[in-house]
């Protein structure tokens, strides 16, 4: 009886079922509806009859985009300052993490305040930038890379690993073998906290592509210029130079046609954009939301 | 007695010297990235001049605090600001609701699926995320041309983004879009900590799904969602200053002119560092009584706080 009712689909469970796709279709549809757009004929993109599958296939957005230098230049600076950026943090992050676990460090509660405390108070935007104009910092592309100090949040999210799995009389057995303790947090701390390396890294990586605020605060050379700043350059500002796409017909017809292709292209820029977080994701998805996890459980 | 605690103390110092040295990268990064700007919020009193530096400007009081008060646009601003986090608090449910719903999916598989699906979204810029909304909302946008084929051809297309009503919902609902899935995620962890036992208990008295939802999971979300309510009051006058201004334009100041756009046009824009200092201080102190307020209330009607 019992075994019955729990294979039975009731009528709860269809209607949950129902809403659960309804609402995960429309999550997944700005993007799927990029991905056809950029593919098609701009032209039946406007006219509505690419709202299901291409129509009109065809890789010319993608060919004028290819002539963006900017959107290249921009690639290269956010690939360079995502990897030093990830560097810097992880150096700073990781050893101050495992340190914060030492229980008989002097004045460990008040390194844990001094870190704790900068997650609720800020000095805001404006001090923030003429710190970085008195450090000569502005317009330096090293400030995307050396501009900021660690994260509180990383930094408690780290600790709690440390902390939670891995057993301090690990440490013991290596001091009464004569290790320092630089020695220790090398050879013993380092290796076992590789889990948490990856996933902060992944946290600090995907953080620094995205990043955008500094890059519009503290860059004005347009050759220092992230992805992000240059996408939001082209996307928004209709810079796009539409000058070598040829027309036909009336000078009406003419526009609307040039309209329709600028907006082909931006949505093709939107997935070239988008392409390497979209392969990575599946890989990266499971680490962050166990990421999330360990954050959630307080320290 | 106090000598031996000053020996162990000395002795643990020298002992930790190297962690000391290991750990110090870490303290002056934040020392100079979050305290010295701290240090330089005094200018918000002050007539910041770059001649005389932080420390040799004069002190003016609350001069820059009332101009800020009387400035024509103020209560628009404020306003604006409000309105945005009122509006997002709307859409506190959704994210909730939504939890609950995957909770309860038995095809384990499906649910992976939903759930893969929904938090690809936290994973696009702020930047995309933005410039979508805008492509799909402009002339050439995706709902012109939906409007267009439900219409049959009769609609005239709309730039969305020049309508200053729109606004606000282009913001709340995009945001939602992107982290609709993400912030289940820790719903989801503290369901899985209901007991089964419980819910078995609850339907041999008679429950239905419904009823074990409401009796037996929300209590349990209780305190996750106070929590998250409470740190959300916190941001209420903090609206992401990235989001708006990404979304902004000339066309829809009236309803997207908020403190942090707004400190930032004078700020960076007008090189006016004192006043735009005085309005975010303004609007810190703000988000902290309405943290405490909350707290507060939360404590009495929920039982649970941040302290």
């Amino acid at each position: 009886m019992k075994k019955n009712r729990r294979k039975k689909r009731s009528l709860f469970d269809v209607i949950n079922g129902l809403l659960v796709l309804v609402i995960t279709v429309i999550v997944a549809y700005p993007l799927y509806f990029c991905i056809v757009a950029s593919l098609s004929d701009p032209i039946e993109v406007g006219a509505g009859n690419t709202l299901l599958w291409v129509k009109g296939f065809t890789l010319d957005a993608y060919k004028l985009i290819v002539q963006e230098d900017q959107l290249w230049t921009g690639y290269r600076n956010t690939i360079i300052y995502t990897i030093l950026g990830t560097l810097y943090q992880l150096v700073l992050t990781i050893p101050a993490a495992y340190i914060m676990t030492k229980e008989k460090l002097p004045f460990r509660n008040i390194l844990s305040w001094f870190f704790f405390i900068t997650m609720y108070i800020s000095g805001g935007m404006i001090p923030s930038y003429m710190l970085i104009r008195d450090l000569n910092l502005l317009d330096n592309p090293l400030v995307m890379v050396v501009g900021a100090g660690v994260s509180a949040y990383n930094l408690i999210v780290t600790r709690q690993f440390f902390a939670s799995n891995i057993h301090p009389s690990i440490y013991d057995a290596a001091y009464i073998d004569g290790a320092g303790e630089w020695k220790t947090f090398t050879a013993i701390a380092l290796p076992l906290a590789k889990p948490i390396i990856a996933v902060m890294a992944l946290f600090i990586g995907v953080g620094a592509w995205n990043h955008y605020y500094k890059a519009l605060l503290y860059l004005y050379d347009k050759d220092y210029y992230p992805l992000q700043l240059v996408l939001r350059n082209i996307l928004n500002a209709n810079q796009l130079d539409l000058s070598n796409i040829s027309g036909s017909g009336t000078d009406l017809a003419n526009m609307v046609y040039r309209a329709n292709v600028a907006q082909s292209m931006k949505y093709s820029i939107v997935m070239v954009a988008s392409i390497p977080l979209i392969i990575a994701y599946p890989f990266l998805q499971k680490y962050f939301a166990k990421g999330v996890m360990i954050g959630s459980v307080k320290g | 007695m106090k000598s031996l605690k000053t020996k162990t103390l000395w002795k643990n110092l020298r002992r930790y010297r190297v962690l000391y040295l290991m750990i110090l990268p870490a303290v002056a990064s934040v020392f100079i990235f979050h305290y010295i700007p701290i240090y330089g919020v005094q200018i918000a009193f002050k007539d910041y001049r770059t001649s005389m530096g932080i420390f040799g400007s004069e002190w003016v009081g609350f001069k820059h605090f009332i101009e800020f008060f009387n400035y024509p646009y103020f209560w628009q601003i404020l306003w604006n600001t409000i309105s945005l986090s009122l509006i997002n608090f709307i859409f506190f449910p959704i994210p909730v609701i939504f939890a609950i719903m995957l909770n309860e999916l038995r095809d384990g598989k499906f649910k992976k699926v939903c759930q893969t699906i929904t938090y690809a979204p936290h994973f696009i810029s702020t930047v995309l995320v933005c410039s979508m909304t805008i492509l799909f909302l402009n002339r050439q946008g995706l709902f012109n041309i939906i409007a267009q084929v439900i219409t049959g051809g009769s609609h005239e297309a709309v730039d969305y983004m020049a309508n200053p009503g729109v606004f606000p919902w282009a913001y709340t609902i995009s945001g939602l879009w992107s982290e609709l899935g993400w912030s289940t995620i820790i719903y989801i962890a503290t369901l899985s900590g209901v007991s089964l036992e419980l819910v078995e208990a609850a339907k041999l008295d008679g429950a239905s799904r419904l009823q074990v939802i409401r009796y037996v999971y929300l209590p349990h979300l209780k305190p996750t969602i106070a929590t998250l309510f409470i740190l959300q009051v916190g941001q209420m006058l903090s609206v992401g200053f990235e989001k708006v201004f990404l979304l902004q334009n000339p066309l829809n100041m009236e309803t997207s002119n908020v403190i942090s756009t707004y400190v930032y046009n004078v700020g960076i824009g007008m090189q006016q560092f004192s006043y735009s200092t005085a309005i975010d201080l303004f609007n810190s102190v703000v988000n902290i009584i309405l943290v405490l307020t909350a707290n507060a209330v939360s404590k009495k009607l929920a039982n649970t706080g941040l302290w």
